[in-house]
């Protein structure tokens, strides 16, 4: 179903971008250059799907245990600055243990900050939807205070300090390596999700949270650690791009970042594998962007545009079934309503 | 008006759903001022043919007529238009709205400026519920009122709506005992003024009290029709499971043994904060069921709900044994031996989006040898679950099926088949037959009376008084969240326990 989410945006792109008085034809050419046509577009390509991976699970993995964390970009910010400090605070260690480090660092800034909307939920039953939301202002500027006034260098630019190279994560090739740290946690919280019993209880608390206390399981006790699990994998996509990409923490680099993760999530129907190639996606449209107005002239933003379609597709299953047969979305809407 | 006249005539009805033939060339025939009882088992297609007849579902083939004449059903209005009204398992009604505005919608009668003329839908409402002697109170408002209450505004509704056919789908299984006799007294009224009536259900005492005809439909097709006066419950019974089937359980008497839960003057609060259970005392040996009698709501959700661990002790103490269960969790209970059957089974019992497999370990998931160091053990849930499935006899296409799909009934054996596996010491079931069919009903007693004989000891709680009468060792009848009378089941007839339970008092 995404697929054709994908392709009906594709094609609406191509009618608006005619209509723009360009050729669709040069600039999805364009766009495809841009992204995938060789190592160094597709390094590219990778390095702007790594965050997305990141957050795309954290919103996918929050779903399954029923819960919609809106706190990604809060989530993202704080891990991205703790790594930050830690790759530029702490000298003098090897690679091996500076990098790791910092990532780590980054992981548990955003596990206690994401924990926080678990614990609200658990205990006062606040919604966290609300809560995350909130919590994202209050994680922009108090990063932002971090930034400027406790970890700031030198200068008049309001940013933290280089990291020691010891705390980069390196290219392989033209290619991120902390994207392929993305795809390994993936891979891990489709088996955690999958093949445990930890995992068990938390698709049984997203399914039916009534049932999951009669059976024994703490609903409380998954309400935040799923949470604070989910905090945990968005702020390792900033700490991966602190590390990986920037090379520091500064305000405003990574502003949006967080949310593109409920579109990534969305588009990947919640399944976590599904995010490394819906975050491909996006990448890719992210990295062609620029050379689809460079070549042909379009405005950049037409990505937005396709990716706001495919998100609208996606997330109106019915729109897309009367685009393939009106018939199937009659029937659809019956059974829905009348199952017995 | 001759009373031999058909209202509504449905001739080789059928209707498939993917590769299941829900309905196989049906034929009904309902005659004006008649109930007609459409009984079967779940998913024998009663539902489908009623949704056919309202124009909810649209047939694959086959004609209705309706007085007479072939009509085309294509959505409820078409329905409507022609006299047929439907009351639904779930209301349709709007919580926040007064009975008269539930009643008048969608057809209000408006003044000139075409404003809702309330103190005339009011009116009218009223002449209604007069003419057809169904009291309701015009201005409370829709969500306050009791189940059976709410039940009479839908009827209401489809009679403003000019309805001479009026289908009610499983009526009965929302009601308490005394709601049922009230509406079995109002399909009777309705159908001496020439309604014809179109009741379904699985209850066969139902069927013999009120219906005139009786059409029985197994696996989506009819398999007889007949009246109460030439059947009785056991013939009606063998129709419907098409096998003779043991309504009541036989059972040795009891031997019970030592005190397995203790219940010592235990207060517990409902979810709005009311005192739901009053300084109630039990106790349940080994060996022995103990039947709570009594009306629903009566404090009998939250007494199960506390002895399981799933809601706080307001006052008093609970034992299992020797340990008392104030403080602990459901686990911790679970881990004591204690099983439980709930009440609702879609809402506890089962994550229906869960395999078949995943349900019946839903109590012990996390143990060997279905979990080794919190990584899941697939092939020991397969082997156990098929293991399950066939000695409890649980109809589902595969092991990883999702548990939402199946029958009312297998759904309840499948938790059965989880409970009774559980080397219990005390099984808590809370209306362990409502809403299943009568194959599934006699296993499910069946297995209760061999667990008990194998020393189990049984909190039974059920809002159906024969459950109570035939399964029960000792019974204890509830009102208000106090247990009025104690005592064994051979002292207490059928007529003492429903005074009680209605009205709290023993005295006649």
């Amino acid at each position: 179903m995404p697929i054709f989410a994908v392709a009906l945006a594709i094609a609406t792109g191509a009618i608006i971008i005619a209509l723009s008085g360009s050729s669709p034809v040069d600039a999805y050419k364009a766009l495809i250059e841009g992204s995938l046509s060789d190592s160094k577009s597709i390094g590219r390509t990778l390095e702007k799907a790594t965050p997305l991976v990141m957050g795309g699970l954290a919103v996918a993995f929050a779903f399954k245990a029923g819960l919609f964390n809106i706190g990604g970009q809060g989530q993202l910010v704080f891990g991205a600055l703790i790594a930050g400090a830690v790759g530029y605070g702490i000298t003098g260690l090897p690679w091996i243990i500076h990098t790791p480090l910092a990532l780590l660092a980054g992981a548990i800034a955003g596990a206690m900050w994401g924990a926080i909307p678990g614990i609200l939920k658990a205990s006062r039953g606040a919604h966290e939807v609300i809560t995350t939301i909130m919590l994202n202002f209050v994680a922009l500027n108090m990063t932002d205070w971090l930034a400027s006034k406790v970890w700031r260098e030198e200068g008049v630019i309001v940013r933290t300090p280089h990291i020691e190279s010891s705390a980069e994560i390196p290219r392989w090739g033209e290619l991120p390596t902390g994207f392929f740290l993305a795809v390994v946690i993936a891979f891990a919280c489709w088996y955690l999700l999958r093949s445990t019993t930890f995992g068990f209880e938390i698709k049984s608390v997203g399914l039916n949270p009534n049932a999951a206390s009669y059976a024994g399981i703490s609903v409380k006790k998954i309400i935040i650690m799923t949470m604070s699990i989910s905090g945990l994998l968005a702020a390792l996509g900033g700490a991966i791009e602190t590390q990986g990409v920037v090379g520091r923490y500064e305000p405003g680099f990574n502003a949006g970042l967080g949310f593109e993760g409920i579109t990534i999530a969305l588009l990947a129907r919640t399944h976590p594998l599904a995010v490394i190639p819906a975050a491909v996606l996006i990448g890719a449209m992210e990295a062609g962007g620029s050379m689809m107005q460079f070549k042909a002239d379009v405005s950049p933003e037409i990505t937005d545009i396709i990716q706001a379609l495919i998100l609208i597709f996606v997330a109106t299953p019915l729109v897309v079934r009367w685009f393939l047969s009106q018939k199937e979305a009659n029937e659809l809407s019956v059974s829905t309503t009348w199952g017995s | 008006m001759p009373s031999n006249t058909l209202a509504l005539e449905a001739t080789g009805i059928s209707k498939t759903f993917g590769s299941v033939k829900a309905n196989d060339q049906i034929t009904l025939e309902v005659k004006k001022g008649k109930i007609h009882a459409l009984l079967g088992e779940n998913g024998a297609g009663k539902s489908t043919l009623v949704n056919i007849l309202f124009g909810l579902y649209k047939a694959d083939s086959g004609v209705v007529k309706v007085n007479g004449k072939a009509v085309e059903l294509g959505r409820p209005k078409d329905a409507i238009d022609r006299g047929i009204g439907m009351v639904h398992q779930h209301f349709q009604l709007v919580p926040i709205l007064t009975v008269a505005e539930n009643i008048v919608l969608g057809n209000e009668p408006a003044n000139k400026a075409n404003v809702i003329d309330i103190e005339n839908a009011k009116e009218k409402v009223r002449e209604l519920a007069e003419k057809y002697q169904l009291e309701v109170d015009t201005e409370a408002t829709v969500e306050d009122l009791p189940v059976g209450t709410q039940q009479r505004v839908e009827i209401l509704r489809s009679l403003y709506r000019k309805a001479d056919i009026l289908i009610l789908d499983e009526p009965t299984a929302v009601l308490t005992p005394q709601e049922t006799d009230h509406l079995l007294q109002v399909l009777k009224k309705l159908a001496s003024q020439g309604v014809a009536v179109i009741f379904i259900t699985h209850k066969l005492r139902e069927v013999l009290e009120v219906a005139d005809e009786v059409t029985v439909m197994r696996n989506g097709q009819v398999v007889g029709s007949t009246t109460p006066s030439e059947t009785d419950e056991s013939g009606l019974a063998e129709m419907m499971v098409g096998r003779s089937v043991v309504l009541r359980v036989s059972k040795e008497a009891s031997s019970p043994d030592e005190t397995v839960l203790t219940v010592r003057n235990l207060s517990v609060k409902d979810d709005r904060k009311l005192l739901a259970v009053n300084d109630l005392s039990l106790e349940v040996r080994s060996g022995e069921i103990f039947g709570i009698a009594g009306v629903e709501g009566n404090g009998q959700r939250e007494l199960v709900e506390t002895i399981t661990g799933l809601r706080n002790i307001n006052a008093g103490e609970i034992f299992i044994g020797e340990t008392s269960i104030t403080e602990f969790s459901p686990r911790q209970i679970s881990e004591l031996g204690v099983a439980h059957i709930p009440e609702d089974r879609e809402k506890h019992g089962l994550i229906g989006s869960h395999s078949v497999a995943d349900n019946l370990i839903l109590n012990r998931y996390y143990k060997s040898p279905f979990s080794n160091r919190g990584i899941r053990q697939q092939k020991a849930i397969a082997s156990y679950a098929k293991e399950m499935v066939e000695k409890f006899d649980i109809r589902t296409p595969s092991i990883e099926t999702p548990s939402s799909s199946l029958s009312g009934g297998n759904k309840q054996k499948a938790i059965a088949a989880r409970e009774f596996s559980h080397n219990a010491r005390l099984l808590v079931a809370s209306q362990p037959t409502r809403g299943i069919d009568v194959g599934s009903i006699e296993f499910v007693h069946q297995q209760l009376i061999k667990q008990r004989d194998q020393g189990l000891a049984v909190l039974l709680v059920s809002a159906e008084l024969d459950e109570i009468l035939s399964l029960s060792d000792r019974i204890g009848v509830i009102y208000r969240g106090q247990l009025i009378v104690t005592a064994n089941a051979a002292d207490l007839d059928r007529n003492r326990i429903g005074r009680i339970m209605t009205t709290g008092s023993d005295i006649t």
